[in-house]
This record gives C-alpha cells, sequence and structure tokens, in this order.
C-alpha cells in the first residue's frame, strides 16, 4: 500500500511536469503576441517580454483591423454553424429512410457513404473545385451544399447506425396513433437521436471549423478567407511577415476553441470516442 | 409505416443524395477519367490511355515522398500508441489525484487545426535549432522530419489516450480482481489480462494513427511546405503540387493519377482494417 502511494506521487509530479510542456507551445504564443515585430526572431522567441519589446494589444487591434481577422472569423463561423447544421438535420433524415425503406437504391447508397469516408481529399480536390466554380458553389454561403455532400458519409454512418438500434414498435406506435412519417420522425425518432446529434455535431464541427485545404480551392480567396487560409497566408505571401499580429492571430484562434472545450469537456470527449470506436 | 414513408423521399433523401452527388460521386468518377487525359480545366480533355500512370510511378519525387510518408506512418503509429497506452494505463490506476486535469490538457491540441498547429511548432522548433546551433526548418531535412513527428505526438497522443481509457474502462473488474487473487504481478497483469482485452481498441487506434499519417497534409504544409527540395513532402502534399505548383499541361493528369494511386493505397488499408476489426469481433 505505502509502496502503492509513494508511485502515485512519483505520478503526479511526473504529469504535472508533462502537462506543463503541453501547454508550452501555446503559451510561448501568447507571450510572443505582445511582443513587437521586431522583437520576434527565431533567436528571442523564449524570452519574456520586456518593457522595450512589449507592443501591448497593438498586435490584436492590427490583426483584427489591418489583417482581416475579423472578417476571416466572421465566415468561419457562418461557414461552420450553416454546413453543421444543413448535415445534422438533412442526415439525420436521409439515414431514418435508408435503414428504413432499406431498398436496393438505398443499400446502395448506404455503401457509397460508408465508401467516400475513406476516400482521400486528394482524390476529388481538382475535379470537386472546378464543379464548385461552375456551379456558383463557391460564396461562403454556398459551401455548405460541399460539405453536407462531402460530410455526409460520417453522418449518414454514424446515424444510421443509432438508427438500428432503435426498436421499430416504437415508430409503429405512433403510425397507429396517427403520425404522419414526418411527424414520427421529428416529435419521435429526433429526441431518441440526442446524443448522435451532439457526437456528430461535435465531430463535423471540428472538421469545418479547422478544414484548410478545401475552402482555399473552392472560395475565392482573394475575396473570402477563412481563419486557416488567412494564417497560411500571412506565411505563404512574399515580402514581410507579419509575426506579431500573426501571432495575435492564432491566439484568437485557438482562444475560443480552448473556451469551448473546457465548457463543454464531457460532450466532446465522448463524442470523439463513440466517433473513433464506430469509424 | 414504411409504406408511407417511401414516398416522402423528395424531403427525406433528395437533399443529401443530391449534395452527395455533387460533392463526391461526380468529382470521384470525373477525377476517375481524368486521370487518363492530359488537360488544364476540365472542360477539354484529351484520353491518353496509361500514359499519366506511367509517368507518375516515373517521378522520383513521388517515390520519395511515398517510401518517407511510410516511413513516417510507422514512426508515428509505433510512438503514438505506446505513449497514449502507457499513459491511459497511469491515469486508470487508482488514487492517481488529478488524472482529470491532465486528460483534459492532453487532448486540447486535437481541436486546433492543422494549420495553426504547424506554424506554432514552426516557431517552437525554429526556437531551439537556433539555440543548439543547427540551421532552421527551412534548410534541414532531418529536424523537418522529427519536427513532424513530434507535433504528430502533441495533437494526437491525446486523443489515442482518450480511447485506450475507454477500452481499459470497460474490461470487467472481476478479471484483475482474479488476477489479483491468483498473484499475478502488474506486469503479467497488463501482458496476460488488459492488453488481450484491449485487442479491439488497439486495433482502432493502430488504423486512425496509419491512416492519420498516410492522409496527413496540412500539418505538412504548415511545418515544412515540403523544404528543403522537396525533401519532407509527404504524399498529399506531392500530389498536391504536382497539381498546382509545377508548370506545364502534362502535370495536372499526371496529379490526378498519383491522387487515384493514392486513394488505391487508402482503401487498401482500410480494407484490411476491416478484416482486423472484424475477426477480432469473432473472437470475443
Amino acid at each position: 500500500m505505502q509502496r502503492e502511494k509513494i508511485t502515485n506521487r512519483i505520478l503526479t509530479v511526473v504529469f504535472t511536469v508533462l502537462s506543463l510542456a503541453w501547454i508550452y507551445p501555446m503559451v510561448m504564443i501568447l507571450v510572443n503576441s505582445f511582443k513587437q515585430n521586431t522583437a520576434i526572431t527565431t533567436g528571442t522567441a523564449f524570452n519574456p517580454v520586456t518593457a522595450e519589446t512589449s507592443a501591448g494589444i497593438a498586435n490584436y487591434i492590427s490583426a483584427l483591423t489591418k489583417q482581416g481577422f475579423a472578417a476571416a472569423f466572421g465566415y468561419t463561423l457562418v461557414i461552420t454553424l450553416t454546413s453543421v447544421a444543413l448535415i445534422l438535420v438533412c442526415c439525420s433524415m436521409c439515414a431514418w429512410y435508408v435503414v428504413r425503406v432499406n431498398n436496393k437504391f438505398c443499400k446502395a447508397l448506404y455503401y457509397l457513404f460508408v465508401f467516400s469516408m475513406v476516400v482521400p481529399f486528394q482524390m476529388l480536390m481538382f475535379t470537386l473545385s472546378s464543379l464548385a466554380d461552375s456551379m456558383g458553389l463557391n460564396t461562403p454561403y454556398n459551401i455548405c451544399f460541399i460539405y453536407l455532400g462531402f460530410g455526409a458519409g460520417l453522418a449518414v454512418f454514424m446515424f444510421a447506425g443509432f438508427v438500428k438500434t432503435i426498436p421499430l414498435e416504437i415508430e409503429e406506435a405512433a403510425t397507429i396513433d396517427g403520425c404522419s412519417p414526418v411527424q414520427t420522425f421529428f416529435h419521435v425518432v429526433l429526441p431518441i437521436m440526442k446524443p448522435t446529434y451532439i457526437s456528430v455535431g461535435i465531430l463535423e464541427t471540428m472538421w469545418v471549423w479547422n478544414d484548410y485545404l478545401l475552402p482555399y480551392l473552392v472560395l475565392d480567396s482573394t475575396k473570402y478567407k477563412t481563419i486557416p487560409i488567412l494564417i497560411q497566408y500571412f506565411r505563404g505571401g512574399y515580402g514581410h511577415v507579419e509575426l506579431g499580429p500573426m501571432m495575435a492571430c492564432i491566439m484568437m484562434t485557438i482562444l475560443p476553441i480552448i473556451i469551448v472545450y473546457l465548457l463543454c469537456q464531457r460532450f466532446i470527449i465522448s463524442g470523439v470516442v463513440s466517433g473513433a470506436v464506430k469509424g | 409505416m414504411v409504406k408511407s414513408l417511401r414516398k416522402w423521399w423528395p424531403l427525406f433523401l433528395l437533399p443529401t443524395a443530391l449534395s452527395f452527388a455533387f460533392g463526391f460521386v461526380i468529382p470521384f468518377v470525373e477525377g476517375l477519367y481524368l486521370s487518363f487525359c492530359r488537360f488544364i480545366s476540365i472542360s477539354n480533355p484529351k484520353f491518353v490511355g496509361i500514359s499519366n500512370y506511367v509517368a507518375a510511378l516515373a517521378d522520383p519525387q513521388f517515390a520519395h515522398s511515398f517510401w518517407l510518408t511510410a516511413l513516417f506512418t510507422i514512426v508515428i503509429t509505433v510512438l503514438i500508441n505506446v505513449i497514449a497506452l502507457a499513459i491511459a494505463l497511469c491515469f486508470t490506476r487508482k488514487g492517481l489525484k488529478g488524472s482529470n486535469g491532465f486528460r483534459t490538457v492532453f487532448f486540447m491540441p486535437n481541436l486546433i487545426g492543422g494549420i495553426v498547429l504547424g506554424y506554432i511548432w514552426q516557431i517552437l522548433i525554429n526556437g531551439v535549432l537556433t539555440i543548439v546551433g543547427q540551421q532552421l526548418l527551412a534548410l534541414n531535412t532531418v529536424a523537418g522530419f522529427w519536427g513532424l513527428v513530434i507535433l504528430m505526438l502533441w495533437q494526437q497522443v491525446g486523443y489515442m489516450m482518450i480511447i485506450y481509457i475507454a477500452g481499459l474502462q470497460s474490461i470487467p473488474s472481476d478479471y484483475l480482481e482474479a488476477a489479483k487473487v491468483d498473484g499475478a504481478t502488474a506486469w503479467q497483469t497488463l501482458w496476460k489480462v488488459k492488453i488481450p482485452n484491449l485487442m479491439p481498441t488497439i486495433t482502432i487506434c493502430l488504423f486512425l494513427t496509419i491512416t492519420n499519417g498516410f492522409k496527413l497534409f496540412d500539418q505538412n504544409l504548415a511545418l515544412t511546405g515540403g523544404a528543403p527540395d522537396h525533401s519532407t513532402e509527404l504524399l498529399a502534399l506531392n500530389i498536391y503540387n504536382t497539381f498546382y505548383a509545377r508548370a506545364g499541361a502534362k502535370w495536372m493528369g499526371i496529379g490526378q493519377a498519383k491522387a487515384v494511386i493514392f486513394c488505391i493505397l487508402v482503401i487498401c488499408i482500410s480494407m484490411i482494417q476491416l478484416r482486423a476489426t472484424q475477426s477480432k469481433e469473432v473472437q470475443q
């Protein structure tokens, strides 16, 4: 017993140190985001902010006003919210229909959905972006249809997995009580599927919010930049790199994520686990 | 109910099926066809047979990227899974204080996107390289490769740890108690009880890390961008560069052919995964 206590104490110390190391990269960006542009070099990245190198919140102001971070944040938010909402509503309805009707067409469609989860994006990137261009899906307001199409695989697969566990009797009882299929879905099936909505919602949000290549190729990136595109643009662009505002951008990108994560930690972790086990 | 549901397909099925057709099926089929063509835009492809595939396989850069990706995938698969399992074993011990807090911290990098992660680590690694007097990432192949490995560890250990913890917690406690009663040491319990019961979880984690490694793009682009001279360019980035960074009309078709080869590779890995998980489930 005594030995176990000592091991536990040692482990606590080890993991405390490791946790601090885990957070350090983010702390380093935070520190550097308050430095002047000229004070951020590869040699001084680990130095603390001093009175001479401090820029106050100037980097943040510059990022928001000059560098277009506010617009990028807005676009990313709009794209993520509309896409995830569309995926949740449409894919859950589709999954229910596919599982319940289960004719040849539905079966074929289901296997296509599963197949699409495996295919890497590089396979479609050129043809998809050309198609999106010619169909006018290249704005932040229409790109959600592409996300619905490309995200449908995982979503339908997870919803269908859950629908299969719902006893048919519940839905039949609703029908006998006079519900139309639409009413049955929204009043009976949807409430039962709530945990799956949360899991799918979290997984798709993590994907769309952080996605870089799809919006970069599909959107007209001189006009519309999402956050990942903006940050890539900072380094990819020619000429002088504004390191200070870039650090501020990174900080403003990860802070909301961390806050949401700390608030909804339990849902996020269980959503990710169920997604992994089924995927 | 099913009968009356059937006629509701325009509402239930059509939106998803239509988006899926335009977002996946049509581009996929078109991509397959274009891999046999010479083209600069999708409006005027010219059929050229399998010459794109021949050129793709003959491209030394593609071969280099393939072996680099294979090596990278093996390294991260082993490291991530060993470390994640070790941490998960510690966190499921009785009486370890603060393990929930540690778990929160280790999982956090997962939520940050690949591009942002890449730049965070580029700044950090370049800082370290300056201190130890080595060349920066833009000129340093070895540091680029191991930097990418460290980045992936930082991002994915937490994720796999969470899955391993869920797996460990689902082992019935009587198994562990029986082992204890029989006088098994901690080491014996790990190898004879925990790991055999964890096999389905291990299979899932192995294949998640393998496919993540194979498909890696954002982190690669942001951390090294393939520098110096394409030597740290993984497969996905190589395909991207073949499409968009090389001059000449023939490269588009070759890029599409590479993408098809890449796609087949990933599908093969997934098929093996499906086999492995199914055979494990039968045993249980």
